[in-house]
């Protein structure tokens, strides 16, 4: 085995393999490695704070329903107060019409009742006036017996 | 197969000779391995041009298979120099790039059979063939000795001409002037010792390798027997090297790395 020309010539190859190597094969790759890398990198970190903001979103909603919640049920009582209140209300005034009519249509029968009870006093002394007249067979003036008449009026 | 040469060994030393051209009459340093040369330069352009077509595609999206494939071969050789080079490390990265694809490439030729390697190219008139570059010494010392190149390039860079010179008279001893001498004699030797051992340990392995994948086809010489009993054992040897040939590789990156990031080391 001897050492030949051989050697510089292999070198030579070797420094041209080197030099196209660094020079055009190797950095496109790792331009390529070291962006994704870097891109994975933020979007890990990305994530990461996404969850982080997720939590707190979380925790701010979680807030805002208990709040809402509350102020529900505070407007519910509210309502349900009114309601009841409400109720009462008409139902007294409900309960005061019904008197008032009550009151009046009472008032009415009185009247009425009274009318009739007048009529009915009428109608009896003539009545009686004209039994009188038969069973006397004569003709009693009713000027004249006008205090009479009145008498018995006022005693039916 | 063995029939044609007048004993195994012949067999062998013809597999294991390269195809020379003399580009001087006296020859000496002047010859080419031409089957060492070519070879390398071709799977070097196949290799580096393939991963070139996918490195031209890249996408920093969702990467297609071929550049999947070729960012795992990246990310492998970036994970294994970052733990011993912490500086800016892009250029070590592609350098070890460069070493391990064209390494593994080389070494795969192992795989190809020999005996049919070398009966082509008889048909085709070429006598000799040696499939494997990196079972050549001049081309494992070359790649060795370019990176040596590189690690005293970066030596130079790292701590500028004074500072390096300071380091190969002053350490590993001391800066005491008389150990001036020693100290050199050291660095000297690690200089040469590096390269070397890089070089000769691939070149061993392989060339070792090659041996055996020629001793295991000289049994098919041995008739019906040995064809079936030699397939198995070329089977078995071609599957162990499915891990020596990437090892090999990788070794000679990984010192690659570690030898410049020493250089970029103060003392």
């Amino acid at each position: 085995m001897n050492i030949t020309m051989t050697l510089i010539l292999q070198a030579i190859a070797f420094a041209i393999f080197i030099f196209f190597t660094v020079k055009f094969v190797a950095p496109p790759l790792a331009t390529a490695i070291e962006t994704r890398r870097r891109q994975i990198a933020d979007g890990l970190a990305e994530a990461e704070k996404g969850k982080a903001s997720l939590v707190i979103a979380q925790k701010d909603a979680d807030k805002i329903i208990a709040e809402a919640k509350a102020k529900a049920a505070e407007i519910v009582a509210l309502a349900e107060k009114q309601r009841n209140s409400t109720i009462e209300a008409s139902k007294s005034e409900a309960k005061a019409a019904g008197d008032r009519e009550k009151a009046a249509a009472q008032a009415e029968i009185d009247q009425l009742s009274v009318k009739a009870k007048e009529e009915l006093r009428d109608r009896v002394a003539e009545l009686a006036v004209a039994g009188a007249q038969r069973i006397l067979k004569r003709e009693i003036n009713p000027q004249v017996h006008s205090d009479l008449l009145g008498q018995l009026k006022a005693e039916l | 197969m063995a029939g044609a040469y007048e004993s195994p060994s012949q067999f062998i030393e013809h597999h294991l000779t390269n195809l020379t051209v003399k580009t001087d009459p006296t020859g000496g340093f002047w010859t080419i391995n031409v089957d060492s040369v070519i070879t390398a330069v071709v799977l070097g352009l196949i290799g580096f041009g393939f991963l070139y077509s996918i490195s031209r595609k890249v996408t920093q999206g969702v990467p297609g298979k071929a550049q999947a494939f070729f960012e795992v071969l990246y990310e492998f050789v970036d994970t294994q120099i970052k733990d011993v080079y912490s500086g800016d490390r892009k250029f070590i990265v592609s350098l070890g790039l460069c070493v391990f694809v064209w390494i593994t490439l080389m070494n795969a030729m192992k795989f190809l059979p020999v005996e049919w390697l070398a009966q082509g190219f008889a048909l085709v008139g070429i006598p000799y063939w040696k499939p494997v570059p990196t079972a050549d010494l001049n081309t494992t010392l070359a790649l060795s000795l370019s990176v040596i190149g590189l690690v005293i390039f970066f030596s130079f860079k790292a701590k500028g001409f004074g500072g390096y010179i300071h380091e190969l008279f002053c350490t590993p001893f001391g800066s005491f002037p008389l150990l001036w001498p020693i100290n050199f004699v050291f660095q000297l030797i690690e200089l040469v010792a590096k390269p070397l051992s890089l070089a000769l340990r691939l070149y061993g392995n392989m060339y070792a390798g090659e041996i055996i994948f020629l001793l295991i086809a000289l049994l098919a010489g041995a008739g019906i027997g040995g064809v079936v009993f030699g397939a198995l054992l070329h089977a078995g040897w071609a599957i162990f090297h499915i891990l020596v040939v990437p090892l090999q590789a990788f070794i000679f990156m990984m010192l690659t790395a570690v030898y410049i990031a020493m250089a970029h080391e103060h003392h």
